[in-house]
């Protein structure tokens, strides 16, 4: 199963390592994994998404928590919640693909956010389905660059995770 | 000036005096020099210069199993770092409170590739309860408040604090804190009531209870709670390699060790209890061997440990309870005493019956009349020589397995030993730590002849400070335990496990300043262990006994099956 794991931890030189290296040494998966400090500078907050048994992810929330640096684990697949990711892709734009590749990035409310006469970039965030979707609805052959920034969550409603 | 500023160096220090610590063990070198040249200038605590960086953890880490304080360690950057990896996991693995400080490399020259340097943090990441390295010389005093904190409390573990060398020039006002708050960290002490209540109630109503406890109640301080829960009960009793001395072993209701090389008994009623208290313990893979056949029998599991991720790890458990072993037992004796109710004495007594079938198949049993001293006899000896009184400490192997088995330790923190790492060249070192803490207690270091050349060197630290160990070396002329698995799975091909050009341990012994025997006939073992405990009490002495080499651990369940799946003599 997937599960979509929130972490605020203390912003503190290491502490990607640690949580890194916890995932590697204990043979964990990590799909992706996003963080940067939150309005609180002394605070990261990190989005992991992670497959596992419920066995596993049990394990994977109290190892996190037993690290000293982090405050507080929040699985978000415990309820309901929003993710988003967000992508640049720089696809092919010429000749008689260019508006179509236009009409693509609308369909998929993309913003084209940097032009040459060949080519364009385009900015798409959503669930990481909506963009997978993107690159399955455009020619691969346009497909030039991806850069994807892996999930980030938050829960829904009043469901807030804050220390 | 009016607030007194402090070099880093006089800071780490002052720390350590603050934090009360009387016995440090470490080794000097450059980025540590400034902390030496303060360490030279003091008198609260004594420094124990060791011959490897190694030893100076592994005795760190023994001072502090056998008196329950934090131990102490310091070493240089680079090689100092890494030759203490081993004792930094070694702690790691059985959860021993210890605080390392490493010297490293100036703050500006870190990355840079510089002389003696490695990213300790990094390397020590995965083996440390936590780390730190320190940046700015007001942070320090801070930081190694911290350190103590996180080493002692919740789940016990080694925090290592990682020192540049401009940090301990530089200098700022001294202050030590007092206490230690931390959002980030604030383990559970106190275990859910509601839980408890359960646990309590399932207990009473086990027909056919079993406790099994590990290192967690001998690290918690909780042997004498769960000694009055388990007569309170009057339940069967096991402990892991790591429990031994938490229940004391000559009383009938335990039932030895359990796991790979615990006794029938202990295994069997593990096995077909219907209700299992699990306290302090982990449930590894050398305990429960394979969990898929453990979970064949149905049983209802009550898991007490301060670390959650302990709970439900390798076994699903029926009531987890977080928290302080002690507390948590302390509530439940609590319970047993206001309520009136009792387990059911018929079904206890039918219960017993069965233990003690499992128990007359003497599984312990081991050839007397041998002309070949076996080491199970040289264990036993040592047990009646000392009356039970020593602490044990021991490598890794079949002597660790042994001692074990034949000295039935009745006190928690009398025995000593590398139980989840597995450390051999752990044993020497670790007396000289129980022996500075303990001058005049008599302190055996069992081990064998492969596991003492691992740290031999240290017999030279002995003679500095005079301690009076007793080594007793189970010499069979082979890595035992090694030729057991080769005998018993590999057709006996002896691949580089026997070791040809041993030295003369005896002019060996005598060349370190020591005493040294060699004991090749069963009627002088206790005759030389008499003389090492009695004539030669103040000196270290150093016994070859030459064991029977073919003796094999028993009983012995294979890696990878059950626990009633045992090989027995």
């Amino acid at each position: 199963m997937r599960h979509i794991i929130s972490l605020l931890m203390e912003n503190e030189s290491g502490a990607l390592s640690r949580v890194a290296g916890l995932f590697s040494a204990r043979g964990y998966n990590i799909e992706s994994l996003t963080v940067a400090p939150t309005e609180d500078a002394t605070l990261s907050r990190m989005t992991i998404v992670t497959r596992g048994s419920e066995d596993v992810i049990e394990q994977i929330t109290k190892q996190l928590n037993k690290l000293i640096d982090v405050v507080k684990v929040q699985d978000l697949s415990d309820g309901s919640h929003i993710e988003r990711e967000l992508m640049l892709v720089k696809v092919r734009a010429s000749g008689d693909s260019r508006e179509e590749m236009k009409r693509m990035a609308d369909i998929f409310r993309g913003r084209i956010i940097d032009v040459t006469d060949k080519t364009y970039t385009v900015e798409l965030t959503g669930p990481g389905s909506k963009l997978d979707a993107f690159l399955q609805a455009v020619d691969p052959a346009a497909i030039l660059e991806t850069v994807r920034t892996g999930a980030s969550g938050i829960g829904r409603g009043d469901r807030i995770m804050k220390i | 000036m009016a607030d007194m500023e402090l070099t880093g160096a006089e800071i780490v220090v002052s720390c350590l005096r603050d934090e009360g610590i009387k016995h440090v063990f470490g080794y000097p070198g450059g980025a540590v020099l400034n902390i030496y040249d303060e360490i030279y200038k003091q008198t609260a605590f004594e420094h124990i210069l060791v011959r490897h960086e190694q030893a100076a953890v592994h005795a760190a880490d023994a001072y502090a199993r056998a008196t329950g304080q934090v131990g102490v360690a310091i070493v240089t950057s680079g090689p100092g770092a890494t030759n203490a990896v081993t004792g930094i996991a070694t702690a790691y693995m059985d959860s021993i409170p210890m605080v390392v400080i490493s010297g490293q490399v100036p703050t500006a020259a870190i990355g840079q590739d510089a002389f003696q340097e490695v990213d300790t943090v990094g390397i020590t990441r995965p083996c440390v309860k936590h780390n730190f390295l320190v940046k700015d010389v007001r942070d320090l005093a801070s930081t190694i408040k911290k350190a103590f904190f996180i080493a002692a409390t919740g789940r016990p573990g080694p925090v290592l604090v990682d020192v540049p060398k401009d940090i301990t020039q530089h200098s700022c006002v001294y202050e030590y804190p007092k206490s230690v708050s931390m959002r980030s960290y604030n383990p559970t002490s106190k275990g859910h009531a509601g839980q408890i209540k359960k646990a309590v109630q399932m207990l009473l109503e086990a027909k056919r209870p079993m406790i099994y406890t590990g290192g967690g109640v001998v690290l918690g301080n909780a042997a004498p709670q769960v000694t009055e829960l388990v007569r309170l009960l009057g339940s069967p009793i096991t402990s892991t390699l790591m429990g031994l001395g938490g229940y004391p072993a000559p009383d009938p209701l335990f039932l030895g060790m359990l796991g790979m090389h615990g006794t029938i008994e202990a295994n069997m009623a593990m096995q077909h209890c219907d209700v299992l208290l699990a306290v302090g313990a982990r449930f590894d893979d050398r305990v429960i061997g394979n969990p898929k056949h453990f979970a064949k029998e149905a049983r209802r599991i009550i898991h007490i440990d301060v670390d959650p991720s302990s709970i439900s790890k390798r076994v699903r458990v029926d009531v987890p309870i977080v928290g302080e072993v002690a507390q948590v037992v302390d509530e439940m004796l609590k319970q047993l005493h206001a309520g009136k109710e009792q387990p059911e004495q018929s079904a206890l007594k039918a219960w017993w019956t069965q233990i003690e079938l499992w128990r007359a198949q003497d599984c312990m049993k081991y050839d007397h009349t041998s002309a070949k001293i076996k080491p199970q006899y040289v264990i036993e000896k040592l047990y009646e020589v000392t009356g039970g009184q020593a602490y044990v400490t021991s490598d890794v192997g079949q002597h660790q397995m042994w001692a074990a088995q034949y000295y039935p330790f009745d006190q928690p923190r009398r025995w000593i030993n590398s139980g989840g790492l597995g450390t051999m060249g752990f044993g020497l070192p670790a007396a000289m730590g129980v022996q500075m803490a303990f001058p005049d207690a008599p302190v055996a270091c069992v081990t064998g002849e492969g596991s003492i050349q691992m740290n031999i060197q240290e017999l030279s630290t002995c003679k500095e400070w005079k301690l009076p160990i007793k080594v007793i070396l189970l010499n069979n002329g082979y890595l035992g335990m090694v030729r057991q698995w080769q005998e018993f799975f590999y057709e006996e091909r002896y691949a580089e496990s026997y070791m040809t050009s041993l030295p003369d341990f005896v002019k060996l012994a005598e060349a370190y300043g020591h005493v040294g025997i060699t004991v090749e006939k069963p009627e002088d073992v206790e005759p030389a262990l008499r003389d090492a405990f009695g004539k030669y009490k103040d000196r270290l002495v150093f016994i070859n006994f030459l064991t029977d080499p073919r003796e094999n651990v028993f009983p012995m369940i294979p890696a990878g099956k059950g626990l009633s799946e045992m090989i027995l003599v």
